[in-house]
């Protein structure tokens, strides 16, 4: 990382006392994704103060930015250059960072046809357990010197390091888009999907609902033009359309707001991640699928053992997104061979256990 | 690394059935190997296998593991004290669990075609050959997925796809004898990987064991799989964390067209700004290759395919898609590459010339070998807005170590691939090879890239990892190596220099007073 200010060198000093005294930190950025996974524990490190894009060059599809950038300032930035963040993270708040974007590995509607955060990750710069500023990756598509270690970062919620600076491979936003809808149940919206799936269509985003199929074309105009003759369905206006996939990426749509009395009746939001071609998915409450049916969202009061059972069962996992009650885990179990590695890796990343602890496991 | 004493002549062995005191005379890792030693510890390590493995599995005379002794590098080669062939999962997990029990390195390796030395073997270790896991397990349209075997050819896979109008993307030159298990080792790419991805963007889920034998997977047929990331960082791997013996990998739509077109530019700068004016004008080729003049005139030779002679470098430009959106992203390219300065462009009016156009960049490796006696093949990446100024390096570079260099260039993704071109027979002429390759990577790590884009470390570029890394980092990846494989038997020795290694490459400069390029800027 080409920075050495004085906000950085603050971090890396708070990190070598945290060390030194075994005290816990919750890494914290803008604080927009706390409810996501276990409670967080430890005195708050913010980390906003290393903040700003370092570097940006359109013609490279490179953006780096220090952690502490808030997502909103990343987009503006590549929009003046008509590029976008291919894997729309979702904005659960206003002052996200890219940070907390990258340790959070969210990724939005497009997720399926563009792929995930680490998908678009090329390197970063991490401080460890140990204090160490060390940088992976760098800011070039094809780089295999080394093991893939931002790659791992991404989505890890903080236990292996503070994330300070990160590299993100940006696309140009296509020439045209268009959002097609089509009056279905699930059965038939899921064998659309599988039907489309396997034709080159420019598909970039999906969601059913509620008996309605949503479904967003993206790419040159005259393909663009040629799928929505082909596809059929009711074309949705311009101006709805952007609005209401923001609603969906940003979970404001109202299948997405978990309100206090909603948590305490037992209400949860889960998150299912299956195959796409499961078929429908038979559990109580309501269901929101995305992912070209490989992300299926799930209102539902049903206990955490019968939906994570019905996940397993389409060798899927499910995450608890929202809930009360957190005590069967967020994060679905795993077996021991894997744990015993993300033990290794915590303790060789953040030997003393000081960063977010419990966060992602219990144990960890 | 260990310390070679003995000469190199075959150690036969004699066939005694096992017993103990064999068994613990290897479970002392030797530190100090002599010929005899080296014998006592095939014979028992060859003892053991015989347990789990039909006859015909194991090989160990000199003769019948010589095949094994290299990989597509094949300037290093070495004797492994055995080479298995197991033909079921239930045998690799029992030949990893041998092995873990007598402390013995296994070295994994699939089409031996890595040009980094990955699959170089181990002097004191077992190979572990997975050409047997050939079989494709199955191909689910509905989901776009394939299951293979480790050992399928990665082209085999876009062939048994290929009915449903499906195929795997990354496409590296090898694809007809590369294997998906070395793609994932590897994270291969291609020339296609600027829109479509690396292996990495292409594999849902690896199945395999853990140096123990205990059986694992990573990731998972879904598009995430709970917990870190995994499968991110075993992709690209080398072999060295887990053995890969089954993968699922996504497939996708074939595009019902694409062409070529093919443009010619008086000076590689305008090429390399051309490069940068395609993407800036919002296209993502599917395809962008660069090469040089030399390179140009030495694949011409060898495919007749009519290239421009005269260029000083040729950039190939590949649109895909439905008939609609490839000539309105064909017309534009033309109008971008036209406005850069293009002297030439010809598009490819069917299959058969756009497969003609292809057809010498898909050649160069085998050109260079009939223009010159060897070649060796650089591999780094640098930012593409650099590749006029490393062209240039690479051209002062052929005049301070005297030889020739041919370039091709993945130039959409900034891939490098200098040919440098020289005589093996003639030591002073491979030396000066190698601090030519030395010096194309140093620079590159100096111009904001990095030593490999994807041809992987190996034991090729150890001593350029003590550029590209500080030693802090260099001990974090060893952390990441000792979370899967505490002990080090997964293929040791290579990918990760130690410091020591560093501390003597470092010094080697300073001492030479090679240190590349003293008026370069270092940032």
């Amino acid at each position: 990382m080409g920075f050495r200010d004085a906000a950085l060198a603050q971090l890396i000093d708070r990190v070598a006392h945290a060390r030194t005294a075994g005290q816990p930190v919750e890494i914290r950025g803008g604080g927009s994704k706390r409810f996501y996974g276990e409670a967080p524990r430890g005195d708050v490190l913010d980390v906003r103060g290393v903040a700003g894009i370092s570097s940006y060059e359109p013609t490279e599809l490179v953006v780096t930015a220090r952690a502490g950038t808030t997502v909103e300032e990343l987009e503006a930035a590549l929009a003046e250059h008509g590029q976008y963040l291919p894997f729309e993270p979702p904005r659960f708040a206003p002052g996200g960072t890219v940070g907390g974007m990258v340790a959070a590995g969210l990724a939005g509607p497009a997720r399926a046809s563009v792929g995930s955060v680490r998908d678009h990750v090329l390197g970063l710069t991490l401080l460890n357990g140990n204090a160490e500023l060390l940088s992976f990756g760098g800011q070039v598509t094809k780089n295999v010197a080394g093991y893939d270690v931002s790659r791992l970062i991404a989505g890890s919620l903080g236990i292996l390091g503070i994330i300070c600076e990160v590299s993100i491979k940006v696309l140009p936003v296509a020439a045209a888009c268009a959002t097609l809808c089509f009056e279905c149940e699930q059965v038939r919206a899921l064998e659309k999907l599988n039907a489309w799936r396997c034709k080159p269509l420019p598909i970039n985003a999906s969601a059913w609902l509620d008996g309605r199929l949503y479904v967003r074309l993206s790419g040159a105009r005259a393909a663009i033009s040629e799928a929505c003759r082909d596809l059929g369905g009711a074309l949705l206006a311009a101006e709805e359309s952007q609005p209401w996939w923001d609603a969906v990426r940003d979970q404001r749509h109202e299948f997405f707001v978990v309100g206090e009395d909603d948590l305490s009746r037992g209400e949860c939001l889960w998150r299912l991640s299956v195959p796409a071609a499961t078929p429908p998915l038979v559990l109580a409450g309501r269901q929101f699928i995305e992912w070209q049916g490989a992300q299926r969202w799930l209102r539902t009061k049903a206990g955490a053992a019968e939906v994570r059972a019905a996940a397993a069962r389409a060798h899927g996992h499910a995450t608890l997104l929202r809930g009360a009650d957190k005590s069967a885990g967020v994060f679905g179990p795993l077996d021991e061979v894997l744990m015993g590695v993300h033990r290794n890796l915590k303790q060789a990343f953040d030997p003393k256990r000081i960063f977010n602890p419990g966060r992602l496991y219990a144990e960890l | 690394m260990h310390n070679i004493r003995m000469n190199t002549e075959s150690a036969e062995i004699v066939e005694t059935p096992g017993t103990a005191e064999t068994v613990e005379t290897v479970e002392t890792v030797e530190t100090v190997e002599t010929a005899e030693s080296r014998q006592r510890r095939q014979s028992a390590v060859v003892t053991a296998l015989r347990d789990i493995l039909p006859p015909r599995a194991i090989l160990y005379r000199r003769e019948d593991t010589a095949p094994y002794e290299c990989d597509a590098l094949t300037a290093y080669r070495e004797s492994p004290l055995a080479v298995v062939l197991p033909e079921s999962e239930a045998e690799v997990a029992a030949v990893l669990k041998v092995c873990h029990r007598l402390e013995v390195p296994v070295i994994a390796r699939g089409g031996g075609t890595g040009l980094s030395g990955g699959a170089l073997p181990n002097r004191l270790g077992v190979t572990l050959s997975l050409a047997k896991f050939n079989r494709i397990l199955s191909i689910d349209a509905a989901s776009c997925t394939a299951r293979v075997q480790c050992g399928v050819r990665n082209l085999a896979i876009s062939e048994a796809a290929a009915p449903y109008g499906l195929y795997y993307a990354p496409d590296p030159s090898s694809q007809i004898a590369c294997t998906i298990g070395g793609n994932v080792a590897e994270n291969s790419g291609g020339v296609h990987c600027l829109k479509y991805g690396l292996t990495l963007h292409n594999v849902l889920k690896v199945r395999g064991f853990m140096v123990d034998g205990s059986a694992v997977e990573f990731g998972s047929e879904a598009l995430d799989a709970a917990g870190l990331d995994l499968l991110a960082v075993v992709i690209g791997s080398e072999g060295m964390l887990a053995v890969t013996t089954e993968v699922t990998v996504k497939l996708i739509p074939k595009p019902q067209l694409a062409r070529c077109i093919m443009a010619s530019f008086d000076d590689v700068e305008a090429a390399g700004a051309a490069v940068a004016s395609v993407i800036a004008r919002g296209i993502i080729p599917a395809g962008l290759e660069m090469m040089d003049k030399a390179m140009t005139a030495a694949v011409e030779a060898f495919v007749h395919a009519d290239y421009d002679l005269n260029a000083a470098a040729i950039l190939l430009c590949e649109s895909d898609g439905t008939a609609a959106e490839v000539q309105e992203e064909i017309a534009l390219m033309e109008e971008v590459l036209t406005a850069a300065g293009a002297s030439r462009l010809d598009v490819s009016r069917d299959e058969a010339q756009r497969l003609r156009f292809w057809s010498g960049r898909k050649n160069a490796f085998p050109a260079s070998g009939s223009i010159s006696p060897d070649y060796m093949c650089m591999d780094s990446t640098i930012p593409r807005k650099r590749l006029a100024q490393m062209l240039r390096s690479i051209q002062d570079m052929e005049v301070k170590y005297g030889l020739r260099c041919c370039n091709v260039f993945h130039a959409g993704d900034g891939n490098l691939h200098p040919l440098i071109l020289f005589d093996a027979e003639d030591p002073d002429e491979m030396h000066r090879c190698e601090l030519f390759g030395a010096d194309i990577l140093e620079t590159s790590v100096a111009l904001g890239g990095t030593v490999t884009g994807e041809h992987g470390v190996g034991v090729e570029k150890l001593n350029s990892m003590c550029v590209q890394f500080s030693p802090a980092e260099r001990v974090q990846f060893s952390g990441v190596k000792q979370a899967f494989d505490p002990r080090g038997l997964l293929n040791p020795g290579k990918v990760i220099p130690t410091l020591v290694r560093c501390a003597e490459y470092g010094k080697m400069h300073v001492h030479r007073g090679m240190l590349p390029f003293p008026g370069l800027p270092r940032f």
